[in-house]
């Protein structure tokens, strides 16, 4: 609607151009028409965002910051002082451990992906299978294979390492480490094509040119691949941070049927803000934890945001 | 890294295992859901149980399973070419025009995807329950264009920007409009990238489960990842029922992926080095 009248104000603008001698005010209402033209564009898409971020943005904080009918940080202090909360946001900072393990295991397949491995489209293919798999299937699966009897243990047991089988994730020590295994299963393929995508535009001749000078499969990757790749390097870690802090409720959920057990080993922010606005009716709690968590991923994305800076100054 | 030939040799062996890692689970997976209760409990990694057999598919049938899939199917057909839409508009506002703060709004947007959506469930639902629209597909689908949208706009800018002004210029002397211009120039040139985010967003909707969980309540109105957090509890005994349920949810992404990975692989790629 509004795209049709711009265009009809823009015809006649030309008409009004060719016949009067009088261009100017016609001119002049054209340029502003002109100016409106991208707004027109990008309303639909920002509208959508206003209402989504912007407007639930300022609620967000506007609920935190209510309490008993008065303004006051007081859902902050509560929420602070939680033993339920410092530990989630502990579980939180623990599934970190992921992030170091995932940037060695996708560079470690991706640089043996790039030396010319025969089929290594297919590896790369099948790394990255499960990354697109729906995370409740994930859970599911691995929560069936992980259990006392399920098919991990059984496995162990049937080829004599019986003594290595344990209750994955019904022992509350262990739980949160499964738990990131599995999350590192799935987040690994999408390093490995990150990584192997920056590999392979780096020059053919810069690996020649080391290996020429003798150096070996180690030393050519510590001291040539891996400072060329630094930057990717850093946003996978990143990503992957945010991802941690605050992109794992569907695994926790799923496998723990909702709880964070067994008991509360493996409860995280995103959990203990579901839980206290839909199942105990403290809507500000979790309002005041999820501006929290808002402010952890805005830091790490604040560093993301300064290594890039500095990266497109080199 | 004695001779090249053994080095060879254990970069294989290395590949090799962390690809049958990778795919070690959805085997588990697939075989149990042809197996029987007996047959799996007895013989869990073996390919085959004694036959083929589809009762655990029987069973899942029976269930809301289709129910499920339906509302999966709706909320991914509507979701999708909205954003696709949505974005396309607004990428084309920030490529074609060189306006004040053009370059500060894109940051801005770009910057909303690091909001995970935890944060914004309870301002949201309360807006939601505001306009009387808690556990109705048009407010879970305005959620999800809006979670959708800063990707896929980005990855158009991208695009977009790469397009030569001379070609538009052209067509404008020729008299066209913008839109024509915009519907006959430029959204042919981007199919590439309308299939990236295509496939990107359709991973991401059918995928999404806690955003479901608040603003579907219904259980009419269930969608397949809802349904299946839930057939854990009702089946623990019967995993192939599980398992038989997980496969069939599997079966569309990975079709999806199998002709789409190109461009999915080019989609995660883009959203995280900025094309460069």
């Amino acid at each position: 609607m509004g795209v049709s009248m711009r265009t009809i104000a823009h015809r006649s603008s030309q008409d009004g151009g060719n016949s009067a001698g009088s261009r100017h005010p016609q001119r002049s209402g054209r340029i502003r028409w002109r100016a409106l033209e991208p707004a027109l564009w990008l309303l639909p898409g920002v509208g959508v965002l206003g209402i989504v971020f912007g407007a639930s943005l300022v609620l967000l904080v506007v609920t935190a910051l209510r309490y008993d009918g008065k303004w006051t940080l007081e859902n902050f202090t509560i929420v602070l002082e939680d033993p339920a909360f410092r530990t989630a946001l502990l579980h939180n900072v623990r599934l970190l451990v992921a992030v170091p393990i995932l940037v060695a295991l996708a560079l470690l397949t991706s640089v043996l992906l790039f030396e010319g491995m025969r089929g290594w489209r297919l590896h790369r293919s099948l790394a990255l299978f499960p990354y697109i798999l729906p995370i409740p299937v994930v859970a599911l699966v691995f929560g069936q294979m992980l259990q006392l009897n399920g098919v991990i243990n059984t496995t162990l047991r049937s080829v004599g390492f019986g003594s290595l089988a344990q209750d994955w994730l019904g022992n509350p020590d262990l739980a949160l480490s499964t738990m990131t295994a599995i999350i590192v299963w799935k987040e690994l393929g999408f390093g490995v094509v990150l990584l192997l995508a920056r590999l392979i535009s780096i020059p053919e001749d810069v690996f020649e040119a080391a290996r020429m000078d003798g150096a070996g499969f180690f030393k050519l990757h510590f001291y040539i691949t891996v400072p060329l790749m630094a930057k990717v390097i850093a946003l996978f870690a990143i990503i992957e941070a945010i991802t941690m802090i605050s992109w794992v409720f569907s695994y926790v959920f799923v496998i723990t049927n909702g709880q964070g057990g067994p008991g509360d080993a493996t409860q995280v922010s995103e959990l203990y803000i579901y839980r206290n606005a839909f199942q105990f009716g403290s809507p500000e709690l979790a309002a005041a934890a999820a501006t929290i968590l808002f402010g952890l991923t805005l830091l790490i994305a604040v560093v993301l945001l300064l290594i890039q800076r500095r990266s497109r100054k080199d | 890294m004695s001779s090249p030939k053994s080095g060879q040799l254990l970069k294989h062996l290395i590949l090799t295992m962390f690809t049958l890692l990778a795919i070690f689970p959805i085997y588990v997976m697939l075989t149990a859901s042809f197996k029987t209760r007996e047959e799996f409990v007895s013989s869990p990694l073996s390919p085959l149980g004694r036959s083929v057999n589809f009762d655990a598919y029987r069973v899942v049938f029976n269930d809301q399973f289709v129910v499920w899939v339906r509302n999966s199917v709706i909320l991914t057909g509507v979701a999708v070419p909205v954003t696709v839409a949505f974005a396309a508009l607004a990428a084309w506002g920030l490529s074609r025009w060189d306006f004040r703060g053009r370059d500060l709004l894109l940051a801005g947007i770009v910057s909303l995807m690091v909001i995970p959506p935890a944060v914004l469930l309870v301002p949201l639902f309360t807006l939601g329950s505001f306009v009387r629209q808690i556990s109705t597909y048009q407010w879970i689908i305005l959620i999800y264009v809006g979670f959708m949208l800063p990707l896929s706009i980005f990855i158009l800018v991208i695009f977009f920007r790469t397009i030569p002004r001379s070609l538009l210029e052209a067509a404008e002397i020729d008299g066209a409009s913008s839109v024509r211009c915009f519907r006959s120039i430029v959204l042919p040139l981007a199919s590439p990238p309308l299939v990236t985010i295509v496939v990107l967003n359709v991973l991401w909707v059918w995928n999404e489960l806690l955003i479901a969980l608040v603003f579907l309540q219904d259980s009419e109105k269930k969608t397949l990842m809802i349904g299946l957090s839930g057939l854990q509890g009702r089946f623990t005994v019967n995993v192939p029922v599980i398992m038989a349920g997980l496969t069939l949810a599997m079966i569309p992404v990975a079709v999806l992926y199998l002709f789409g990975q190109r461009y999915f692989q080019r989609g995660l790629v883009a959203g995280a080095i900025k094309g460069d």
